[in-house]
């Protein structure tokens, strides 16, 4: 395959993983706990290849849900000490963010590793690490990485679908019925944080929030039905980062700037044009209960 | 009461610093259908939800069936207050009524045909069949509350609590959530109601429960629901019209 199908291939991977994962970090109005996980799984990085002195997948997934769950815990934790749980995330993850960054300026010197390219990824690059795996040949590194979490990704989603929907919808309920919400909840952040960790080479700790986050609040917009909400924002991540790619080749601009870009441009034609909870269906069919309302009533 | 269904002993709770709930102590008989009642603030909720386990116990004992909680909860149903969930979740009603039957579906497996049709015939029975494929943001609030009760009727709890299910429902909804108390508590159910409109204390339960913080009263409705105990728990926020009970209006709402 050509370098770009590699990039194309590599940015669809990271638009479906994220778009799934996205939907019920939506329904579970924990959207933000992306933003805080996108930017701590640099320090799980960052430990990882400091014991292990290479910058390995596996190395990283471990490091990166090792962070992600410590993030989540300790929100939490500082939340049940009565610390507001907005600060208590803006707390937690900027103060991992800068033992990361220390981290890196001090002891990881010249590696693979460096804060521009932690924030911005640089999909760009990837094709020139591969590794040669059994059937498939030779393949970059990070996606192997991709296709292995979007497996991942896809088989906690099918295998627990209905817990998932049930503690996003009603986790009182749900622990009643003896379903262990916390578990849950913390296995969820774990595929946050792997799903993060995989996307960080490619595009980056802070669009990786643009393609975990706006394409499920796009999808949000069209269906009532979670199944399908989750297949439309799958497609949206797709769409989103297939467009950005070649808007990027095209003004010669950074490629996951551009994919986060138009995740955004998505996000407009729904919120405008979408039949069902859009701006201008409300004109058209009066008295429909729109979602945008409750959005901003928020 | 030595056949009682919940046994509470010296239960108290707090809500940040203060504490909201202090000395409480019943016990509740098998079969009965009691109203909690009390102004705003009394603690009703805070009661249900620690009786559940849903909020701290600061000290205390409850034990449903003699057994502590964690072993009888699949035995208890509890109907939270409408605005507990968000409406707007992209699913319907039947799906809603069959996240009650979850706990019994068990892992890796899908709600069958069979769970299906239970949650239909629990929306049947609380009259939305008609509503069974409509998005729960489009139901109304009477609805909704509908949807809920239908979807503790399919968990066949032996214990129901239920917290505000009448507040804000229109007049064909009090009728089927009465009716369906009605008909639970015929068939040896135990039902535990916070409610808050004393006119129909009388004609819909057979206990009831003064709460102010703590117990004021608790017994048979025709025993104990007096002027007496009402304006004991109302305190000041009260008055009586024409100095009978029926006409009892709380001025605290």
């Amino acid at each position: 395959m050509t370098y770009t199908a590699w990039i194309i291939v590599t940015a669809a991977l990271v638009g479906l993983s994220c778009g799934l994962v996205g939907v019920f970090l939506i329904l579970r109005k924990t959207a933000m706990m992306a933003d805080a996980i996108s930017h701590t799984v640099l320090l799980g990085i960052v430990i990882a290849f400091l014991v292990t002195r290479e910058v390995s997948g596996s190395a990283m997934l471990v490091g990166g849900i090792l962070a992600g769950l410590v993030t989540a815990f300790l929100v939490q934790w500082l939340h049940s000490l009565r610390v507001q749980h907005d600060a208590s995330m803006g707390i937690v993850f900027t103060t991992l963010f800068a033992i990361g960054v220390i981290l890196i300026s001090t002891s990881v010197g010249n590696a693979h590793l460096d804060v521009q390219h932690a924030l911005m990824g640089e999909i760009t690059f990837i094709p020139f690490h591969t590794i040669t795996l059994p059937v498939i040949g030779q393949i970059p590194q990070a996606t192997a990485l991709l296709m292995i979490v979007f497996l991942v990704v896809l088989f906690f989603i099918i295998a627990f679908y209905k817990e998932w929907k049930i503690t996003s919808f009603d986790p009182t309920l749900a622990a009643s019925l003896g379903i262990p919400v916390m578990v849950m909840h913390y296995l969820f952040m774990s595929l946050v944080s792997v799903t993060t960790v995989a996307s960080f080479d490619s595009v980056g700790a802070i669009m990786v929030v643009a393609m975990l986050i706006t394409p499920a609040a796009s999808a949000y917009l069209w269906t009532d039905k979670l199944a399908v909400m989750l297949v439309l924002s799958g497609f949206f991540g797709v769409i989103s980062a297939v467009a950005g790619f070649y808007v990027a080749a095209w003004i010669d601009t950074s490629i996951s700037g551009s994919m986060a870009f138009a995740t955004g441009i998505v996000f407009l034609v729904s919120f405008i044009g979408s039949p069902k909870h859009g701006l201008l269906s409300k004109y058209i069919r009066p008295g429909v209960h729109g979602r945008i309302v409750w959005r901003v009533k928020r | 009461m030595g056949n009682s269904i919940i046994k509470v002993e010296d239960l108290s709770a707090s809500y940040r610093k203060n504490t909201v709930l202090e000395d409480i102590s019943f016990e509740v008989e098998p079969g009965s259908l009691t109203a909690i009642v009390g102004p705003n603030g009394a603690g009703k909720s805070t009661l249900m939800k620690t009786m559940l386990d849903l909020h701290p116990l600061l000290t205390g004992n409850v034990t449903y069936f003699g057994l502590p909680f964690q072993k009888a909860k699949k035995r208890i149903g509890y109907v939270p207050q409408r605005g507990s969930v968000d409406w707007d979740f992209p699913t319907d009603a039947l799906d809603v009524v069959t996240m009650g039957l979850y706990g019994k579906i068990g892992w890796l497996k899908r709600p069958s045909k069979k769970h299906r049709e239970l949650a239909f015939e629990a929306l049947k029975k609380m009259g939305m069949e008609d509503y069974a494929n409509r998005q729960i943001s489009q139901l109304s609030g009477g609805q909704q509350q509908r949807v809920f009760l239908a979807r503790a009727l399919v968990q066949q709890a032996d214990l129901y609590f239920m917290d505000e299910p009448l507040a804000g429902v229109d007049a064909a909804t009090e009728r089927a959530i009465m009716a369906t108390l009605k008909e639970l508590n015929e068939i040896g159910k135990t039902v535990l109601v916070v409610h808050h409109d004393l006119q129909t204390v009388m004609d819909y339960f057979d206990h009831v429960l003064f709460l102010n913080r703590t117990i004021i009263s608790h017994g048979k409705t025709n025993e104990i629901f007096t002027k007496e105990n009402i304006a004991q728990t109302y305190g000041g926020n009260m008055r009586l019209i024409g100095g009978e009970f029926q006409h009892v209006v709380s001025t605290s709402e």
